[in-house]
């Protein structure tokens, strides 16, 4: 069995999992981990999938549901790499009026301090007149919070809104 | 014998660390019943309770039914934890919420789940009532980190994991600020 990673995108519309996911598990593939969310009005999925094929077979299975729903895909062999959980000990969040350079300044700056990012969110609210972003990144870091605040401090005297929290699992 | 197992019987000289079960065991969603009898069984199980909740990979709380008993005892000592108001080591038998106050989303991790952790909301401030191991009346404030951790423990007496109470990834984009 071997570990692939499917990438797809389409208009949002309903029954886009549970057609792809159904196909997969007719033909004997299992599912790993996930991620799926709409971004403005399209559906994206990032699906780990297990499937004794190679790429071509696994992709014979999504292409006549992406081809009746309108979707597009790719197929990645890759390594499954399960229970490796990396966790995250810091969280920023981000928000400011939308404008260019947000996310690459902030995660430049966090780059160049050796943030290693495990998670990123954004949002983009707000009116069309009056846009508003919204960011949430998770990573793991050296640095102290005091550290990275003053890393990201240029940025807060441009009037973006920058939180720094130390992440800390309580584990029971 | 408020446990139905002889092992627990007789003279206790040393500690021992108890296997910790993992979900999906059944055991850690079953209700548990609360402690009758104050006695050297219960302290001998208490110590051998807390020795497996301190060789758990940073954890700082433990409930008696992730070891398979399902009684109504929980530890929790999240003293060495930096910034963090605590009271010391907390060993609580029949403990019961009375009061919850406001909500905080933090992540949580427990050892019957390894490798996953999830963000849950929790009351921010609690007041509890419980016994300690001799059977006398504890009745504590305690808030944040410390109260979702007693939260998160007697959870675990009836039969509820953090699973149960996870929230999404994505709406959680702000956690209030912990007020110290």
């Amino acid at each position: 069995m071997n570990w692939f990673m499917l990438a797809l995108v389409g208009r949002d519309q309903t029954g886009i999992v549970a057609r792809i996911t159904q196909a997969l598990y007719a033909a004997g593939a299992t599912l790993g981990e996930a991620s799926m969310i709409r971004l403005g009005g399209n559906f994206t999925m990032m699906l780990m999938v297990r499937h004794a094929g190679n790429a071509a077979a696994l992709s014979a299975l999504v292409q006549p549901i992406a081809k009746a729903m309108g979707l597009t895909f790719h197929i990645d062999p890759i390594n499954g790499e399960l229970h490796r959980h990396e966790q995250p000990n810091v969280g920023i969040s981000v928000h400011g009026a939308d404008r260019a350079g947000i996310v690459a300044r902030v995660t430049s700056l966090l780059n160049d301090s050796g943030v290693n990012i495990l998670n990123l969110d954004s949002d983009v609210g707000g009116s069309e007149a009056q846009p508003i972003y919204v960011m949430r990144i998770e990573g793991q870091t050296t640095r102290s919070i005091e550290e990275l605040n003053q890393v990201l401090a240029p940025l807060v005297s441009e009037g973006i809104r920058i939180h720094v929290d130390e992440l800390d699992a309580m584990v029971g | 014998m408020w446990m139905n197992s002889t092992q627990w019987s007789g003279e206790h000289s040393f500690m021992a660390v108890l296997p910790v079960l993992t979900y999906p065991d059944s055991r850690l969603t079953g209700v548990s019943k609360p402690v009758e009898r104050f006695d050297s069984a219960l302290r001998d199980f208490i110590m051998d309770l807390e020795e497996t909740m301190r060789v758990g990979p940073g954890s700082v709380g433990i409930a008696a039914p992730q070891v398979g008993n399902l009684h109504r005892i929980v530890i929790v000592d999240v003293s060495e934890k930096k910034g963090v108001s605590h009271h010391g080591k907390l060993i609580l038998v029949n403990p019961e919420i009375v009061v919850r106050q406001g909500s905080l989303v933090g992540r949580e991790g427990c050892l019957s789940v390894p490798d996953f952790t999830g963000n849950v909301s929790r009351a921010e401030r609690i007041r509890f009532r419980a016994r300690d191991m001799n059977g006398a009346i504890i009745d504590i404030q305690c808030e944040g980190y410390e109260a979702r951790a007693v939260q998160h423990e007697i959870d675990h007496l009836d039969g509820l994991l953090f699973l149960d109470r996870l929230s999404s990834r994505r709406t959680d984009l702000f956690p209030r600020k912990k007020k110290s």
